[in-house]
């Protein structure tokens, strides 16, 4: 499994709520929330944003509430994949759960910047700077987070099993 | 490499020999757990899967404590959601009102949790069975619903962090104060991730309900589990109240922690947590002069025999000050039937306390102990939130059951010795 993208890049703390604002949880259809996915930190992502994109991050990637319209708002984007320094809890959960992956690396999210070409390779958990010429050793995915990716999530994944 | 106790809990339970921090495993649960706000939830995504039956009706606890006795329309549509999957799928452990007390106080006493177990619950206050020597943590409600059909969940293995904890405590000092003075001096993302593990020649001088209070607070340090040895303390209580095989797991000499404190607890003083959140810790004695309008006396925190019996101590011979609205709440049935056998529920109501059926309702601004915009209450529950007991503009201070009661008698915030005890 790999991804391949263009880099949106983020600071410290990106919390749900500005992920995807609370005044559009009254829906919880992925597209619809992914038509207002960072809005308050970055207006024209929902626009700019291509699929296979990537969001690199510091710390603490999606502190705040437990919703998870967050992770599938950004999924439903059309980014392949969160690298951040860390993650709050319930969203690295979260994210695994509706078949986001995210990967934890703190050189990564130091050495990537806005608009880099970025491939990830899950199986050997290799981040490659295309556009810098680097690479990273981030934590591949077992094989059983593999496939609850790759099945867009734990329910399907344990229907497919 | 050496592990934590945590680590060899996890490793047994994904069939490994070895774990280390940060690696992605998928392990085998003993017990899973859901309430009235989150079993609904998840019960919905449950509505989604193929295979609809539980991996296991004997190791599923339902509680529906929340918001009952049902407070409305609402609470009683979800209480009779879980009620109805409960009896289509024959689950063992479903607690109707009668039977039922908060889920973190109940499950130890109905001995569905031993040491060496692993449990998921949707529920953050689900770590407190730590206290008993088992990984157990809380989770979103798709974790839950699908731990209850597959008997699995994925975790991510935690690091730890070491306390060493040595010396006694003093008179009127608790389980509360230790764990309020460690998130104080860590604070709430001190342990983000990682497991608070409780170690120490001090562990002895820790009751049974000391330690369920400690390891319910560790989440308000944004930990993942907290944990404690098993001795002959914790042996006694699970042949007490448990028929189920325990293991012990000691952590490895060489285990890896991330940070190590020592915590003298004979160096400890009454703690209390101000608004808004629980690290905002002082001595009670450096307190000020803070005037309450209510007390609240209870929770997976602090509702426990021993909490009931230092509050009635307390009480005992005294009257609430004037105006003082005081709310006592045991945290299960067998609970209540205990203090009343013991007088505690006399010594309340001559007080002029009100006491209380089981239930969460005042911890989380539910229902029976909604605070008004500017009130302020002493309360010995866990998080002390913005509007967490009802108005926005309501005040929580957090506290253990003898500084709540001390509190209420003086009207101000205060401890046992101004009352001169
Ligand atoms: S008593 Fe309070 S903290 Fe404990 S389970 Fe109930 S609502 Fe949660």
């Amino acid at each position: 499994m790999k991804a391949h993208g263009i880099v949106h890049k983020y600071g410290d703390n990106v919390d749900t709520d500005v992920i995807i604002p609370a005044r559009y949880l009254n829906s919880s259809d992925g597209m619809e929330l992914a038509k207002y996915c960072m809005e308050d930190i970055d207006k024209d992502f929902a626009t700019r944003v291509k699929k296979g994109d990537i969001i690199v991050a510091n710390k603490n990637f999606g502190c705040g509430s437990s919703r998870e319209h967050a992770p599938l708002a950004i999924k439903c984007a059309g980014i392949s994949c969160v690298i951040a320094e860390t993650f709050a809890r319930i969203f690295y959960r979260n994210a695994i759960n509706i078949g986001l992956p995210i990967i934890e690396c703190k050189e990564a999210a130091k050495g990537i910047e806005a608009g880099d070409e970025v491939e990830i390779d899950y199986d050997s958990g290799m981040i490659y700077n295309k556009t810098k010429g680097t690479s990273f050793q981030g934590q591949a995915f077992p094989e059983f987070m593999q496939r609850i990716i790759q099945s867009e999530g734990l329910i399907n994944y344990i229907n497919n099993k | 490499m050496g592990m934590t106790m945590t680590q060899k809990i996890l490793a047994a339970h994904a069939g490994l020999d070895c774990v280390v921090a940060g690696q992605l495993i998928e392990a085998d649960l003993d017990l899973v757990l859901a309430n009235d706000i989150t079993g609904p939830v998840a019960i919905h995504e449950i509505e989604k899967l193929n295979k609809k039956t539980v991996f296991d009706k004997d190791k599923i606890a339902l509680v529906p404590d929340h918001f009952t006795p049902n407070k409305d329309i609402k609470s009683a549509e979800h209480c009779k959601c879980v009620r109805e999957f409960a009896k289509e799928h024959d689950i063992t452990n479903y607690f109707e009102i009668g039977e039922m007390g908060i889920e973190h106080a109940l499950l130890p006493e109905k001995g569905l949790i031993v040491a060496g177990e692993t449990c998921i619950g949707a529920d953050s206050h689900t770590c407190t069975y730590g206290a008993l020597g088992a990984f157990s943590t809380g989770v979103g409600s798709t974790d839950m619903g699908a731990g209850m059909i597959t008997g699995k969940a994925w975790f991510k293995v935690p690091s730890a962090i070491k306390f060493n904890i040595i010396g006694k405590m003093n008179p009127w000092v608790s389980g509360k104060d230790v764990i309020l003075h460690i998130i104080g001096m860590i604070g709430v993302d001190g342990a983000l991730y990682k497991s608070m593990e409780f170690v120490g020649e001090g562990i002895k001088n820790l009751s049974m309900d000391d330690r369920f209070t400690i390891a319910n607070m560790a989440i308000e340090a944004g930990a993942k589990n907290g944990i404690f040895p098993v001795d002959e303390l914790t042996i006694s209580y699970m042949k007490e109240h448990s028929k189920k095989e325990y293991t012990i797991y000691e952590a490895d000499e060489d285990a890896q922690y991330d940070e190590t404190y020592t915590i003298d607890l004979s160096a400890l003083e009454c703690t209390i947590a101000f608004p808004h959140l629980p690290e905002n810790t002082k001595t009670v004695a450096n307190a000020g002069e803070i005037k309450i309008d209510q007390v609240v006396i209870g929770s997976c925190t602090n509702g426990r025999i021993s909490d009931l019996r230092a509050a009635a101590k307390v009480f005992e011979g005294h009257h609430v000050a004037k105006g003082m609205r005081v709310i006592v709440f045991p945290a299960t049935q067998a609970i209540y039937l205990q203090a009343i056998e013991e007088g505690l529920i006399q010594t309340f109501i001559k007080a002029g306390a009100v006491v209380s059926t089981p239930t969460c309702g005042p911890c989380l601004g539910g229902h029976m102990g909604i605070l008004a915009a500017g009130e302020r209450a002493v309360s010995t529950t866990n998080r002390n939130f913005v509007g967490r007991m009802g108005h926005v503009e309501s005040e929580v201070y957090l506290a253990s059951p003898a500084v709540a009661a001390a509190s209420a008698i003086t009207g101000k915030i205060s401890q046992p010795s101004d009352i001169g005890l």
